[in-house]
């Protein structure tokens, strides 16, 4: 024991001095996540604005055949530009995106409506450009609404009640609360916050194993009377407190950033309080020493520092692969789905932002599941260490 | 004292070491020679416990380095061959680093690295971070993280190469004194003049074997030659054209 904690004072001590690991641990957490965290919340304000309040801009020809639809349109904030294109000019204006939306107003357009009969109008748009489904949907909106309320005309001048056209009226309830309205960037952050932990114990995993190899100061620490096994959880143990640092520093960064960020901008509170960046930090904590095995029994398999960040670049993928599947198949907190890692981590940050906490069993399950498989994955690699290969 | 049996040790298809036997007594230089490949890492190898033997086994003072691998290392103080040392922390850091290791108290730890720090002169970088240092300097950092718990058996793989005069003859100085001491030392080499300088006994090795052993001048006497060199290419002939 007394062994193991002397590894560990030294893994500290070397890697405090070396700029290597304390950028990767902290400066990169502290700095890149306000800085991601501004940028998505900015975003999304900006995208939510543009959807209900950005004028949407339509390129018409013969405008003037329509005054009252042309009247309308502009009502409901859609800028009319007044253009002259045959139907080819039109098509190709729209497929080259110098118009991302062209109405032609036929000329037989006004006749068709004084005699009661449809009235044609084109609608030149690209179902392809997804940032224009918006504007198009709008547009459509207008001209529907337009079209009902003529037809509603329509029906009182022959002394019908307009209300048989609408034999179901669909109100629309939106549940989501603020909170869980902003979940769906907080959601994000749940990566944000796994890989700056990861990062930050990555640089310590790797030099400790790996790199004393390279350097060749690792067979002289293998002559020691001490069990390689307690070297190696000397060294896993000092890459926890290094991801448990940037843990820290990433969840701190996250909630000042959120507070100026301003999510009441979108009409959205968050929650992040001191308690929740405690309850942040022990959710993710569990997650430390698998990682930090995992990392080291790779290194232990590959000849240089070099090559072990290769692979643990893989690594770092893997926390992410959970969260995936949990949004592109919209999972639900189960106790099997808690007891896969950085999964039932997600369910626990994501419960924690939406101030909907997941049940204690479940918090049990994540914190218990992770410790263990992390003990299972430092116990293999202390196992590994025992490899005569190791010394290359 | 260091004593190996019958040490064997194969790696895949290639066998490296076989049937090594040895005898390193105390207040003796033994010098473990062979050319490039011959074995004489593998066999140090086995002896600080790092690799074990396929069959055979080594005592170091009567303990057995394959069922008592831990207490057998307390009785060794090791020099690998190319032994690197912790770039971020001083000479002084990286020497108790290795006291603490080895169990020594916190005020021994302190004690014996600033008598080691003495002992090779290295008050001068002693406290500067090893990133910066010379062959030489590294080379003393590593000898005192060596011996820093007082080993009476020292084991040195290539502790030569790549050193400079000055720094050569340093070690040699060292080596002397501790063989005064009556520690018992055993170092490897290819290089033909160390070991004559140096060694009280040297056994050669060659395709993993023990070819010839016993002092410089016995090893004359036996191949009928006053040069060692020549002595020692005679005794490599067979082993050669064998291969």
């Amino acid at each position: 024991m007394r062994s193991v904690l002397t590894v560990l004072r030294k893994e500290l001590r070397e890697n405090l001095r070396d700029r290597r690991s304390v950028i990767s641990a902290l400066i990169l957490s502290a700095v890149l996540t306000p800085l991601v965290v501004a940028l998505l919340v900015n975003l999304t304000v900006r995208r939510g604005q543009n959807q209900d309040n950005q004028p949407v801009t339509l390129a018409v020809v013969h405008g003037e055949r329509a005054p009252n639809l042309l009247a309308d349109l502009r009502q409901y904030r859609i800028d009319v530009v007044a253009v002259d294109l045959d139907d080819s000019a039109a098509r190709a204006a729209v497929r080259h995106q110098l118009r991302r939306i062209v109405l032609a107003i036929p000329d037989n357009y006004a006749s068709q409506l004084a005699q009661g009969l449809p009235a044609p109008v084109l609608l030149y748009t690209d179902s392809s450009d997804a940032a224009g489904a918006a504007d198009v949907g709008r547009v459509r909106a207008v001209l529907g609404r337009h079209a009902s309320e003529i037809a509603r005309l329509r029906l009182m001048a022959r002394g019908l009640d307009p209300t048989v056209l609408s034999a179901i009226a669909i109100q629309d309830v939106d549940v989501a609360t603020p909170t869980s309205r902003s979940v769906l960037i907080l959601g994000a952050f749940t990566v944000l916050i796994l890989m700056s932990m990861l990062m930050g114990g990555l640089h310590v995993a790797l030099d400790a194993t790996a790199g004393e190899r390279e350097r060749g100061s690792l067979e002289p620490l293998l002559t020691v009377p001490v069990r390689r096994e307690h070297l190696i959880y000397g060294k896993i143990l000092a890459a926890c407190v290094f991801m448990l640092l940037a843990l820290t520093v990433c969840a701190c960064a996250m909630a000042v950033a959120l507070r100026h960020a301003g999510l009441e901008r979108l009409g959205m509170n968050e929650n992040m309080n001191p308690l929740t960046v405690l309850e942040l930090i022990a959710c993710c904590a569990p997650l430390a020493p698998l990682s930090a095995s995992l990392m080291t029994i790779v290194a232990a398999f590959t000849r240089s520092y070099r090559e072990a960040q290769t692979y643990v670049g893989l690594i770092l993928l893997i926390p992410t692969l959970p969260l995936v599947f949990a949004s592109t198949l919209g999972l639900r907190p189960s106790p099997w789905l808690m007891m896969v890692p950085s999964l039932s981590q997600h369910f626990m940050v994501t419960g924690l932002l939406r101030a909907e906490p997941v049940p204690a069993l479940y918090a049990v399950l994540s914190v218990s599941v992770s410790l263990a498989l992390g003990a299972v994955a430092a116990y293999a690699a202390g196992r590994l260490y025992h490899r005569e290969a190791l010394l290359g | 004292m260091i004593e190996a049996r019958q040490l064997h040790k194969r790696f895949g298809l290639v066998t490296a070491v076989q049937d090594v036997s040895l005898t390193a007594r105390d207040g003796c230089i033994t010098g473990l020679l062979g050319p490039n490949g011959a074995g004489k890492s593998t066999t140090l190898r086995m002896l600080y416990t790092v690799l074990q033997p396929d069959s055979g086994d080594a005592f170091i003072d009567g303990i057995s380095v394959t069922a008592q691998s831990l207490a057998a290392r307390r009785c060794m103080g090791v020099l690998p061959h190319g032994a690197g040392v912790y770039p971020h922390l001083t000479a002084r850091e990286n020497i108790q680093y290795f006291a603490e290791l080895h169990g020594l108290s916190r005020a021994a730890c302190e004690e014996r690295t600033t008598q080691m720090i003495d002992l090779l002169e290295m008050s001068d970088f002693a406290d500067r971070q090893a990133k910066g240092f010379s062959q030489g300097q590294r080379l003393k950092t590593a000898l005192a993280r060596a011996m820093v718990h007082e080993p009476r058996n020292i084991l040195l793989d290539e502790p030569t190469n790549g050193l400079d005069v000055m720094a050569v003859r340093t070690l040699r100085g060292l080596l002397l004194k501790l063989k005064a001491s009556g520690r018992c030392i055993l170092l490897s080499s290819h290089v033909m003049q160390e070991v004559a300088a140096l060694c009280d006994e040297v056994v050669v090795i060659a395709g993993g074997k023990v070819v010839a052993d016993g002092t410089p001048e016995q090893l004359r006497a036996r191949a009928g030659t006053s040069d060692l060199e020549e002595a020692f290419m005679r005794f490599l002939e067979p082993v050669a054209s064998q291969a």
